[in-house]
C-alpha cells in the first residue's frame, strides 16, 4: 500500500522523453539557467562516466574537457532544470564506471563507437556523418 | 474547522518544484478522520474535538471503544486523538463528521508528532553523539566509554555527579514533534500531505499533524517573504 503511494508520487514526476542512456554515451545535456528574470539554455557536452540510482533519483555524471581541464558534472535527469538530453554517440565500454578516463590524456580519452546492439542506437543524424574513426584510438 | 489530523507516515522522497528546486519531502497519509466526540466548555470544562482514524475489525477492538465510536455514528476505529480548539470553533463541528486533508488547505506550516524509532539501550556515542576515546595511545577496552562524569570536587564539592549528566540508556521510542514543517503539496483524492523535511518515527508509523503553533524566526521571515 505505502509502496504504491510512493511510486505514484514519483512516477508522476518522471519525464517520458528521456532517451535510452548508457555509460559511455556522448551526450548533450541542455541545462536551464535562470539569470535574474531571464532564462537561457546551456549545453554541456561530454561522456557519461557513471549512472547512479533509479527512478526519480536517477543521475548521470558527464565528463568533458574544458580548457585542458577535466570537468565532471552530475545531473539529476528528471529535474526540471534539465530541458533535454541528446545522445550523440554510443561508446564501446566494458565497465559501469569509467573512472579510467580520468587518467587518460589526449587521443586515449576517446571511446570506440559501439558496434553491437544496433537496435539500441538513437538516430541523431550525426552518426552516419562521422564513421568510427576512433578505432585507432585504442 | 479542526486544526489537526491523524495519519501514517508513508516515506520520504524528493519533490521537484517548477523552478527546478528539489525539496526533500515526507509523504503522510493524513486521514480521513472522523469526529468521535466533541468536548465543550459546558460538558467537559474545555473545548476539544476527538478524532478517530483507520478502520479496525470489530473483533480486534474492544466493546467500550466500539460503543464510544457508535455513539458518534462512526464505524469502529483503531486510533483516537484529541485536538484542543477555541470555544467558538467547537460549535461548527458535529459528531460523525469526516475530516480530510482539506483541513490544511490554508495552512502553510504544520507540527508533526510521532514516536521516534527505538534503539534500545545505547551508549553515549550513539545516544548523545559523544566522541568516545581514541583508538590507540594507550586506550584499552574503553574506546566507546563516556570518560569522566565527575571529579572529587565537582558539583559544589559533593563529589557526586551532577543531576542530569548524560549517560547510557534507552534511546528513541519517545514522543517527538517536528515543528514548523512546510506543507509542500497535498493530494485531496488520495488524502496525502507532503511536508518538507523529516518526520519522527518509522515508515507506517502513526503521526499526528497539527497547525504549527509558532514559527522560528527564519521560517517566519520566509513565510512573510512568500
Amino acid at each position: 500500500m505505502s509502496q504504491a503511494i510512493m511510486q505514484a508520487i514519483e512516477t508522476a514526476q518522471l519525464k517520458s522523453d528521456i532517451p535510452k542512456l548508457s555509460v559511455g554515451d556522448t551526450v548533450d545535456v541542455h541545462v536551464r539557467i535562470i539569470e535574474g528574470s531571464k532564462e537561457r539554455v546551456q549545453i554541456f557536452n561530454g561522456v557519461i562516466i557513471k549512472m547512479q540510482r533509479t527512478g526519480i533519483n536517477q543521475s548521470i555524471t558527464v565528463r568533458r574537457i574544458v580548457a585542458n581541464e577535466g570537468v565532471e558534472r552530475t545531473f539529476m535527469i528528471h529535474s526540471p532544470k534539465i530541458s533535454q538530453i541528446e545522445v550523440k554517440r554510443h561508446g564501446h565500454v566494458r565497465r559501469a564506471r569509467l573512472y579510467y578516463l580520468r587518467e587518460r590524456v589526449g587521443k586515449k580519452r576517446r571511446l570506440r563507437d559501439r558496434r553491437r546492439g544496433l537496435g539500441n542506437l538513437v538516430d541523431t543524424g550525426t552518426q552516419q556523418d562521422e564513421p568510427a574513426k576512433q578505432d585507432a584510438a585504442e | 474547522m479542526s486544526s489537526g489530523l491523524i495519519g501514517r507516515k508513508v516515506g520520504m522522497t524528493r519533490f521537484y518544484q517548477e523552478s527546478g528546486k528539489s525539496i526533500p519531502v515526507t509523504v503522510i497519509q493524513a486521514g480521513p478522520c472522523f469526529v468521535s466526540q466533541v468536548k465543550t466548555a459546558e460538558s467537559d470544562g474545555y473545548s476539544a474535538v476527538q478524532l478517530a482514524f483507520e478502520d479496525v475489525k470489530a473483533r480486534n477492538s474492544t466493546v467500550p471503544k466500539i460503543g464510544h465510536d457508535a455513539k458518534a455514528g462512526v464505524s469502529p476505529k483503531r486510533f483516537h486523538r484529541e485536538f484542543r480548539l477555541a470555544d467558538d470553533e467547537v460549535s461548527e463541528i458535529q459528531p460523525g463528521q469526516q475530516l480530510t486533508v482539506d483541513v490544511f488547505e490554508q495552512i502553510k506550516y504544520v507540527d508533526v508528532t510521532g514516536t521516534t524509532k527505538g534503539h534500545g539501550f545505547t551508549g553515549t556515542m550513539k545516544r548523545y553523539g559523544f566522541k568516545g576515546m581514541t583508538a590507540s595511545h594507550g586506550v584499552e577496552r574503553k574506546h566507546r566509554s563516556p570518560g569522566s562524569i565527575c571529579g572529587r570536587s565537582s558539583n559544589r564539592g559533593t563529589g557526586k555527579p551532577k543531576k542530569g549528566i548524560r549517560m547510557s540508556g534507552q534511546s528513541g521510542n519517545v514522543t517527538s514533534t517536528a515543528r514548523s514543517l512546510e506543507v509542500v503539496a497535498q493530494d485531496k483524492d488520495k488524502n496525502l500531505l507532503l511536508v518538507k523535511g523529516a518526520v519522527p518515527g518509522p515508515n507506517k508509523g502513526l503521526v499526528v499533524i497539527r497547525k504549527a503553533i509558532r514559527l522560528s524566526k527564519s521560517k517566519a521571515k520566509q513565510a512573510k517573504a512568500s
